[in-house]
C-alpha cells in the first residue's frame, strides 16, 4: 500500500467515529423519545399526524405484531414501486418517454428496493423515468433504511428491557427515523453534493455539440429493421461519426445523498458511484464513503446508551473497526498492485488496475470503496467489481459473505452482530458449562433457534441460488467472462442478493425472467427472514428479567470477548464459504500465475 | 389485521409526501438557487452553444486532439445516456485484445514513443465517461500533439501543467488533467 493508501484510510476511521458519536446519542434520544433541540417530540406535531393516520401512539406492539407492521409496510412499499415502474409512460416527469417496465424486471427492483438490496438488473438513465426514480426507488431508500433500524431498536429494547410483553411501536419508531435522523442529514450533503457537481434538475437530456468527431460501428439494418449478418453470422456493421453527445439529467443529488446514507446503493444512473454526475469529485467520493458507515457505526453508541453501558457498544464498534481495516489493507493492496498480464505489454503498473475505474479516484480510493460498499450491505460502487483482480474481487465477495456485519447495513449490520454476539456468548456458555448470558439475559433454546435461523437464512440461499443457476442453460447464459470468473459472477450475484448488499459482477446478464425471479426471492427472504427471526429474539428477549453480572458472566465489553467475537463472525463465514469461493477467485488467482 | 392496515397505508402516504416529492422539491430548489450551472451538469459553453460538460469526457480520436481513457458504453464511445465499464474479468482474453488494440493505436499515432505505456490510456473507465487522464497519460501524448500542432513540446508540456489538478484539498484523489478542458485550450490558443 501507497503512503496516500494509508492516510486515506487513517484519515477515513478518525472522521468517522469523531462523526458517529454525537450521533449515536442523537439516535438513542429520538428513539427513546425524548426533546431535541426545541423540537417538543411528546406534544408539538407529531400528535395531529398520529391521529390522522390511525396511530395509537402510546400503545406498544408485541413482537408479533411489530413483525407483521414492518411486512405489511414493505410489502406496500414493494407495490408501490411496482406500480410506478408498470405505469411511468402514462405518468408525468418523464421527458424522454422512456416505456413502461416489463413485469419482471420491476418485480426485481420493486422487491430490490424494497429490501435495502438495491440490485439492479435495468440501467438506470435507459430505464426510469424521474417520477419512478424520486416517487419509487428514492422514497424506498428511505424507508427500507428506517425499517433496518428500527428493527434493530426494537432488539435493543429486547435486550433493556425488564419483564417486558412489548418492544416499542413500530409507525411512531418508522415516522421518527425518516423525520429526526434520515431527512436532515439527506439534506444537508444533497446540497453539498450539488456544490461539487452532482445534477439536480427535471431537464429533458441535453445535447451538447463534441469538440471532436466521435467515430463508431453501427449494425447495418435491413429493410425489416433486422441486423444484416455475414457468412459466419457475424453482424454487419458500418463506420459512423457523429458530433453529438447526450447528457442524461435528472434529479440526482437528492437520490444519491439518501442511497449512501441509507445503504441503499442504487444507483441514478447505470454506473453507479463511478458516474461523474453522481460522484464528480474525491471529496464527494469521501463523503459518499462516511456516509455508509455513519448510521451503522453511530448505532453501536445509540446501543451501549440504550442498554445502560457504552462499553458494550464500544466492544462490538471495536471488532467491526478491526475487521474492516484488515479487509480495507487487503483490497487496497491487491487493487494497486495491477494487472501483472499488462506489464508484459510494456504498460506501467505502478497506478494499480485501472480497468473499470476513474482516473480521479484511482485504485486506493476504489479499493476502499469497494470495502466499504460491500462490507455494509450498500452495493454502490464507484468501480467496476468484475474487472477487480482475482483476490480484490475475492476481498468484496468475502465481506458480504460475512453476513454484513461488519457495520453492516442500517440497522441490519448491528442485529446481525448481535446475533453473533449472542452466538459467541453461546459457544463460551458451552466451552465453559454454564448457562449463557448476554447483557444480564439468559440464552435459552428458543433464542439459539432463532439465532440459527438468522445466521443460515443467507448462506442456504446463496449456495442453493448458485446451485440451481450453474446447473441450468438460463442461469449459464448470462455469463459475460469465461473460466472460473464467469462462476464468480453468479457465485457474487446470489451473494449480493441474498446480504441485501446490490452491488454486482455486473458482466452478468441479470434482467431475464429467470435472475429475476431468483434474486427476488433471494433479496425477499434474505432481507425478511432475518428480521422476523430478529424481532422474535426480541420478543423472547424482552420478556426475561435483567439479571445483575455475577462473578461467574462472562464480560462482554473486554478484548477477550472481541476476540471471540470476530471468531465466531470469520468462522462461520468461512465454513460456509470457502468450497465456494475455491471454485471461484481462488482458482483464477492460481491461474493468473501459471498463465504470467 | 384492521389496526395495522389504515396505519400501515396513512404512515407510508404520509412519508412518501415527505421523502419523495417535499425532500426532492426542496433540494432541487435550494440548488436552482445556490448552485445553478452544478445543479443542470455543469455545461460549458462557447460563444453560447453547449460544446460538453466540465464532468463528462468525450471521445477524441484526432491526432491533434490529447486522448482520453478507452470507453466501454455501447454503441459508442462516451455514451453519456448510457454509462458503463467493460465488466471484464483480467484473465479475460477480451481485455488482452483490447488492451492490445489500444496498444497498437497509440503506436502507430507516435511509432518513436519509448515512454513506458500509462495504464490508464489502455483500460476502460468505470463510468466509460470519465473526464480524465493521469498527469503520466497526457505527457505521453505531448510529442505527438506537438507534431500535429506545429507546436513545441516544451509550451505544450507547459500547458499540461497549467492543467494538472493536483489532489484535492491536497488529499483527496489522484493527481489527474481534464481532457476536455486541456482540448478546449489548445483549440483557441494554438488553432491549427
Amino acid at each position: 500500500m501507497t503512503h496516500h493508501a494509508w492516510l486515506i484510510l487513517g484519515l477515513y476511521l478518525l472522521v468517522l467515529l469523531l462523526a458517529a458519536w454525537p450521533l449515536g446519542r442523537y439516535i438513542a434520544n429520538v428513539m427513546e423519545g425524548r426533546p431535541l433541540l426545541g423540537l417538543g417530540l411528546r406534544g408539538g406535531f407529531e400528535s395531529p399526524l398520529y391521529r390522522l393516520c390511525g396511530v395509537r401512539r402510546d400503545t406498544e406492539m408485541s413482537w408479533l405484531h411489530y413483525a407483521l407492521a414492518i411486512l405489511l409496510f414493505n410489502l406496500i412499499g414493494a407495490l408501490a414501486v411496482y406500480a410506478l415502474q408498470r405505469l411511468q409512460l402514462w405518468l408525468p416527469l418523464n421527458p424522454q418517454g422512456l416505456p413502461n417496465v416489463s413485469p419482471d424486471s420491476s418485480f426485481n427492483t420493486a422487491i430490490s428496493f424494497a429490501t435495502n438490496t438495491n440490485w439492479q438488473g435495468y440501467a438506470g438513465e435507459t430505464t426510469m423515468s424521474y417520477l419512478t426514480q424520486m416517487l419509487g426507488l428514492a422514497v424506498q431508500n428511505f424507508l427500507s433504511a428506517a425499517t433496518g433500524i428500527v428493527v434493530v431498536i426494537a432488539l435493543i429494547r429486547g435486550f433493556a428491557g425488564h419483564s417486558a410483553t412489548t418492544i416499542g411501536n413500530a409507525w411512531v419508531d418508522l415516522t421518527r427515523v425518516t423525520l429526526y435522523v434520515l431527512l436532515p442529514i439527506a439534506l444537508v450533503f444533497a446540497v453539498v453534493l450539488v456544490s461539487q457537481g452532482v445534477i439536480q434538475n427535471f431537464s429533458p437530456y441535453q445535447d451538447v455539440t463534441t469538440l471532436d468527431v466521435t467515430r463508431y460501428d453501427t449494425p447495418r439494418l435491413d429493410a425489416a429493421g433486422l441486423a444484416l449478418k455475414d457468412a459466419q453470422g457475424g453482424v454487419l456493421t458500418a463506420p459512423t461519426t457523429s458530433r453529438t453527445q447526450t447528457l442524461a439529467m435528472g434529479p440526482v443529488a437528492s437520490q444519491e445523498a439518501i442511497k449512501m446514507l441509507g445503504t441503499n446503493g442504487g444507483g441514478f444512473f447505470n454506473a453507479n458511484s463511478a458516474h461523474p454526475y453522481e460522484n464528480p469529485t474525491p471529496l464527494t467520493n469521501f463523503m459518499q464513503m462516511l456516509l455508509i458507515f455513519l448510521i451503522p457505526a453511530a448505532l453501536c453508541t445509540t446501543f451501549g446508551r440504550m442498554v445502560g453501558d457504552s462499553r458494550q457498544g464500544w466492544a462490538l464498534l471495536t471488532a467491526m473497526t478491526l475487521m474492516f481495516i484488515g479487509m480495507a489493507v487487503a483490497a487496497m493492496h491487491f487493487e494497486g498492485q495491477g494487472n501483472p498480464l499488462l506489464a508484459n505489454l510494456g504498460v506501467d503498473l505502478a497506478p494499480g488496475n485501472l480497468e473499470g475505474k476513474e482516473t480521479r479516484f484511482g485504485s486506493a480510493e476504489s479499493g476502499l470503496f469497494a470495502t466499504i460498499t460491500t462490507l455494509a450491505s450498500c452495493g454502490a460502487v464507484n468501480s467496476m467489481h468484475d474487472s477487480f483482480m482475482p483476490l480484490g474481487g475475492l476481498v468484496a465477495l468475502w465481506n458480504m459473505m460475512l453476513g454484513e456485519v461488519v457495520f453492516g447495513g442500517v440497522g441490519t449490520g448491528l442485529y446481525g452482530m448481535l446475533v453473533f454476539a449472542v452466538m459467541a456468548v453461546f459457544i463460551a456458555g458451552l466451552m465453559i458449562g454454564r448457562t449463557p448470558e448476554y447483557l444480564g439475559k439468559k440464552i435459552e433454546a428458543f433464542d439459539m433457534k432463532m439465532v440459527a435461523i438468522a445466521i443460515l437464512v443467507t448462506p442456504i440461499l446463496v449456495l442453493a441460488g448458485t446451485a440451481i443457476a450453474v446447473t441450468t442453460a438460463a442461469g449459464v447464459a448470462g455469463i459475460a467472462n469465461p473460466g472460473p470468473h464467469g462462476f464468480t459472477e453468479i457465485l457474487y450475484a446470489f451473494t449480493s442478493a441474498a446480504n441485501n448488499n446490490g452491488s454486482a459482477f455486473a458482466g452478468l446478464s441479470a434482467n431475464t425472467p429467470f435472475y429475476n425471479g431468483m434474486l427476488g426471492a433471494a433479496m425477499w427472504f434474505g432481507r425478511f427472514g432475518v428480521i422476523v427471526a430478529v424481532l422474535a429474539l426480541a420478543g423472547s428477549l424482552a420478556a426475561k428479567p435483567r439479571i445483575a453480572a455475577s462473578a461467574g458472566t462472562m464480560p462482554t465489553h473486554d478484548v477477550l470477548f472481541v476476540v471471540l467475537l470476530i471468531g465466531t463472525v470469520v468462522l462461520v463465514g468461512a465454513l460456509n464459504y470457502v468450497p465456494a469461493l475455491a471454485l471461484g477467485p481462488v482458482v483464477e488467482q492460481l491461474m493468473l500465475g501459471s498463465v504470467n | 389485521m384492521t389496526t395495522l392496515v389504515r396505519p400501515a397505508f396513512s404512515i407510508f402516504l404520509l412519508l412518501t409526501l415527505v421523502t419523495g416529492i417535499g425532500y426532492p422539491l426542496a433540494v432541487t430548489g435550494i440548488a436552482k438557487l445556490v448552485f445553478p450551472e452544478a445543479a443542470e451538469g455543469s455545461l460549458i459553453r462557447v460563444d453560447g452553444t453547449p460544446v460538453g460538460s466540465a464532468l463528462i469526457g468525450q471521445s477524441f480520436t484526432a491526432p491533434d486532439y490529447f486522448w482520453g481513457r478507452p470507453s466501454a458504453t455501447a454503441p459508442r464511445p462516451y455514451n453519456a445516456a448510457a454509462s458503463g465499464g467493460s465488466n471484464q474479468g483480467p484473465l479475460n482474453p477480451a481485455l488482452m485484445d483490447a488492451v492490445r488494440g489500444h496498444i497498437a493505436t497509440l503506436k502507430a499515432a507516435d511509432p518513436g514513443n519509448s515512454l513506458p505505456i500509462p495504464v490508464d490510456l489502455v483500460t476502460a473507465s468505470g463510468s466509460g465517461l470519465d473526464p480524465h487522464i493521469s498527469p503520466a497519460a497526457a505527457h505521453y501524448q505531448v510529442a505527438r500533439v506537438a507534431r500535429a500542432r506545429q507546436l513545441s513540446p516544451a509550451a505544450l508540456s507547459a500547458l499540461v501543467a497549467e492543467f494538472t489538478e493536483g489532489r484535492q484539498w491536497g488529499v483527496f484523489g489522484e493527481p489527474r488533467v481534464n481532457v476536455l478542458k486541456l482540448n478546449l485550450a489548445l483549440a483557441s490558443r494554438h488553432p491549427d
